[in-house]
């Protein structure tokens, strides 16, 4: 048996009678943004998803106005699939895990408050457009390049050591959330540590690292790797736990040697 | 014609729509590619614990032979044979590949690829990252699909859901409608063939361990228009999930391959915490029935025991729960071979289970049955294809953990060819400018204008939530004729009140209603073909259990069940099943030799 190392998590013992839920609504990308809030009976187990649900279900706000269901992604639930990212009570994180318990036991109150992510186009309410955030994993060539898929026999030997530095790394779900925390980025001014990670996941790859020419040169544009600012943010928000800095860090390394061995053809 | 020009539609962006996008692009085609989500955002990347391929790397004469001999077995011989084996034959060079692509698959000492085991097989026959393999696998087609993409061979439509499939007069598919989902705009895609790889249907049970998207609302669509649904009735229920309020989480099976123990207390209403009840307390009921396999017996056998064990009370704190136990296992070693499922029980649940049992019960899970295809994936609609989850053609009564990547990867590559074979093939005539299309988009707007007019007294997520409760309780794990009669009234009673729901969205700018109003309409369709395939099979087999029919019947119902729509519902039919390979023979889990 393992030792009981185990600490318990704090529990809400004396919940509210209802949860106020303070919105962020937007009809569309342009328009004004207004604030609407919602009153639900409490519930154990709720999350932020479960009580959008119930709030979408009938939209009456806490003042009894008929209003609009507000809008916002979900998909896998399980903080897997990225998509239901937003601002809760001032943090960016998925709504799926942000559980009401813990939100009110940080607050100590019975309001959370959702907002749109605010460094992507916001399409409507909490809804925001990340689309940018692919075309960043086409600009610093995020894949293996093959020979082809048929069968060409296994793969290299690869140790257990980079496996799994490299797991690390692979589980990023391009969420968002180190880019809407980062200080310096913004559309087109700075490509952010999500991409520049990505490119360090392959640029670490015995094969993969055929192509880090081309990778570092998507890192050197006007919008690449020298605009960060080391605030660090990134490490702080990254529901991965991805070590990003540490992913920056590595890349300007290699960019610099390779520099220095004119591998770089500017 | 040149083959160049051809062009295939995919609806679906999960493992097997990117497998069959890749393919196409690879052999010089261009695909539209339509997804209601950014493709990596896709349901596979829920999918856990890992990939099946008898590689053999652990010295223990593992073959794909006795891959598929576990499968079919394991899928109390409902599946025809000759695709199962050419799916066993290609695990291993799937797996291979995608070690080549750069999935971060865990490895040995020696730097090989690690194998794990899973349920219904003896073998250590499942590569595995981590917890995460589907996750993996997934961004592994992603980025090279994104490759494609940028090559000018692969054209996304990311935030598009699929309405129908432009049918000519021959009943031949042309392209399909599918609808932008924020400005509700529709548009028709031409295409020479179109492949489904939309997933499974869990949505209709209302909290499952699917995704939101699983809605199966595509593939019901294609049904209502002529494609045959098969085997709708095998739902496979997982035995250990983590109840939520608003979905059941996986658990994955991977958690009794790498050493969880499933018990409950000997006593009934012990009160104790689970760390303070001694061994000789614990009951390891399924250790005790099935000494060969033990917690690692399939799905279905442990779904029921589990179920079975809570329904006559021995359940944790009288409840519908178990004990599923890692605590024996050093916690560093789970924190590297199963990380990434642990955090989502200590995210969801608050307990740490490398020192606390998690408590989990049988949930929703995954739809053996599905689209008609034939050996080449190909549906009865001629032009039209089907890869994954939303076909029927691996899993026979139920599936085999880790062999769905695999099912989907597999359905991609198999699909692929024969789309592009067919679409090589296939006469064009005058399809492009013969109008056929753009009524099939006129048909689709004035439902979509009905839908958004509509404004009756019922609220669709209270049907949806009905519908739900009802399959839920009456179609999943134990099933009674007159409780299946009643749900099949109640299916047709939301499709009536259907006829009365408001949108209760003014705003049409990227609004949910529209969406969830058209899925909820062809998941009630669904809805009733799992009811009546359900109803009309008298017997006990794989996933499908009744308790008046406890025995598979193979002389009545070694057969396919066949859906087809009619607008008064679907007629059943039965084709039998390919058993050219292997005799059936019964199945028993109480010993190792099958």
């Amino acid at each position: 048996m393992s030792t009981n190392e185990h600490v318990h998590k704090k529990k809400l013992t004396d919940p509210p009678k209802t949860i106020k839920f303070k919105i962020q609504r937007r009809e569309k990308e342009g328009a004004d943004a207004r604030w609407e809030t919602f009153e639900i009976p409490y519930r154990r187990n709720l999350n932020v998803i479960s009580a959008l649900m119930e709030i979408r279900k009938n939209p009456v706000t806490a003042e009894g106005k008929e209003t609009t269901p507000p809008v916002w992604d979900m998909s896998c639930l399980e903080q897997v699939c990225g998509i239901c990212t937003m601002v809760i009570n001032g943090r960016v994180r998925q709504s799926c895990s942000a559980l009401v318990d813990d939100l009110l036991l940080a607050t100590g109150g019975n309001i959370v408050t959702l907002q749109p992510m605010t460094k992507f186009p916001n399409v409507r309410d909490l809804k925001v457009d990340r689309t940018r955030m692919f075309d960043h994993l086409k600009q610093v060539s995020a894949w293996i390049d093959l020979d082809g898929t048929y069968d060409l026999g296994p793969g290299p030997h690869i140790s257990s050591e980079v496996a799994h530095e490299r797991y690390v790394y692979s589980r990023c779900m391009t969420c968002g959330c180190c880019l809407e925390a980062c200080p310096q980025y913004s559309e087109n001014q700075y490509i952010g540590p999500q991409a520049i990670a990505q490119a360090r996941l392959f640029n670490m790859h015995p094969v993969g690292k055929t192509e880090m020419d081309e990778r570092l040169n998507g890192l050197m544009e006007e919008n690449g790797i020298a605009n960060c600012g080391n605030a660090q943010n990134c490490l702080e928000v990254c529901p991965m736990s991805i070590p990003l800095p540490r992913a920056i860090y590595e890349t300007n390394r290699d960019i610099t040697v390779n520099s220095l061995f004119g591998w770089l053809k500017k | 014609m040149s083959s160049s020009s051809l062009k295939i539609a995919i609806v679906g962006g999960g493992l097997a729509g990117l497998a069959a996008a890749m393919r196409i692009a690879e052999a010089g085609h261009e695909v539209d590619l339509i997804s209601v989500v950014p493709v990596k955002r896709s349901h596979s990347v829920c999918a856990q614990g890992g990939i099946n391929g008898a590689v053999n790397t652990k010295g223990e004469g593992d073959s794909t032979f006795i891959h598929f001999d576990d499968t079919v077995y394991g899928g109390d011989f409902l599946a025809n044979q000759v695709p199962v084996k050419k799916m066993c034959d290609m695990a291993p060079q799937i797996i291979y590949l995608f070690d080549r692509m750069g999935v971060p698959f865990s490895r040995t000492h020696e730097g090989l690829l690690d194998f794990r085991r899973f349920g219904g097989t003896l073998h250590h026959r499942t590569a595995f990252a981590g917890a995460s393999t589907g996750q993996q696998l997934l961004y592994a087609l992603d980025e090279q699909v994104r490759h494609w993409e940028v090559d000018g061979k692969v054209n996304k439509y990311e935030g598009w859901e699929m309405l129908s499939l432009v049918l000519d007069d021959h009943q031949v598919c042309r392209g399909l409608v599918a609808m932008n989902l924020q400005s509700l705009e529709l548009k028709t895609f031409y295409a020479d063939a179109v492949i489904m790889a939309t997933g499974g249907p869990g949505l209709i049970f209302g909290k499952s361990t699917n995704s939101m998207t699983c809605t199966g609302s595509a593939t019901s669509a294609c049904y209502q228009q002529g494609a045959k649904y098969a085997n709708g009735e095998f739902i496979q229920v997982h035995p250990t999930s983590i109840p939520g309020e608003d979905k059941l989480r996986l658990m994955s099976e991977s958690a009794r391959g790498e050493g969880g123990r499933v018990w409950v207390p000997k006593a009934d209403g012990d009160v104790r915490p689970p760390q303070d009840i001694p061994q000789d307390e614990r009951w390891y009921f399924l250790e005790e029935r099935y000494p060969a396999y033990g917690n690692l017996v399939p799905r279905d056998v442990a779904t029921r025991e589990i179920f079975q064990v809570c329904l006559e009370g021995h359940g944790v704190g009288g409840e519908n729960q178990v004990y599923l136990d890692l605590t024996h296992i050093p916690a560093a070693t789970l924190t590297d071979r199963l990380g990434a499922i642990l955090e989502i029980y200590e995210m969801f649940v608050g307990d740490d289970p490398r020192y606390v049992p998690m408590r989990i019960f049988p949930g929703v899970h995954y739809s053996m049955g599905g689209l008609w295809v034939d050996y080449e994936q190909r549906t009865n609609i001629p032009g039209l294809f089907a890869a994954g989850e939303c076909d029927y053609s691996i899993h026979g009564a139920n599936r085999l953990g880790a062999n769905s990547l695999l099912s989907c990867v597999y359905g991609g590559f198999a699909a692929a060819p024969s789309a592009i074979e067919y679409a090589k093939n296939v006469e064009r005539g005058s399809t492009e400018t013969n109008g056929i299309h753009e009524a099939e988009l006129r048909r689709q707007q004035e439902i979509n204008d009905s839908v958004v007019k509509s404004s009756g007294g019922e609220n669709q997520y209270k049907l949806h939530e009905e519908l739900g409760k009802v399959m839920t309780d009456n179609v999943t794990v134990v099933r009674y004729n007159d409780r299946l009669k009643a749900t099949d009234d109640k299916i047709r009673e939301l499709q009536e009140r259907y006829q009365n729901i408001s949108i209760n969205d003014s705003n049409l700018w990227a609004t949910q209603a529209v969406p969830h109003a058209r899925q909820l309409k062809n998941m009630l369709e669904l809805a009733r073909v799992i009811t009546l395939g359900a109803l009309n099979r008298n017997e006990s087999r794989g996933a499908h259990y009744k308790p008046d029919f406890p025995t598979r019947n193979d002389e009545e119902f070694l057969k396919t069940t066949i859906a087809e729509y009619t607008a008064e519902g679907p007629t059943l039919s039965y084709e039998p099943v390919d058993i050219s390979l292997l005799e059936p023979r019964e199945r028993n889990y109480k010993k190792s030799s099958h």
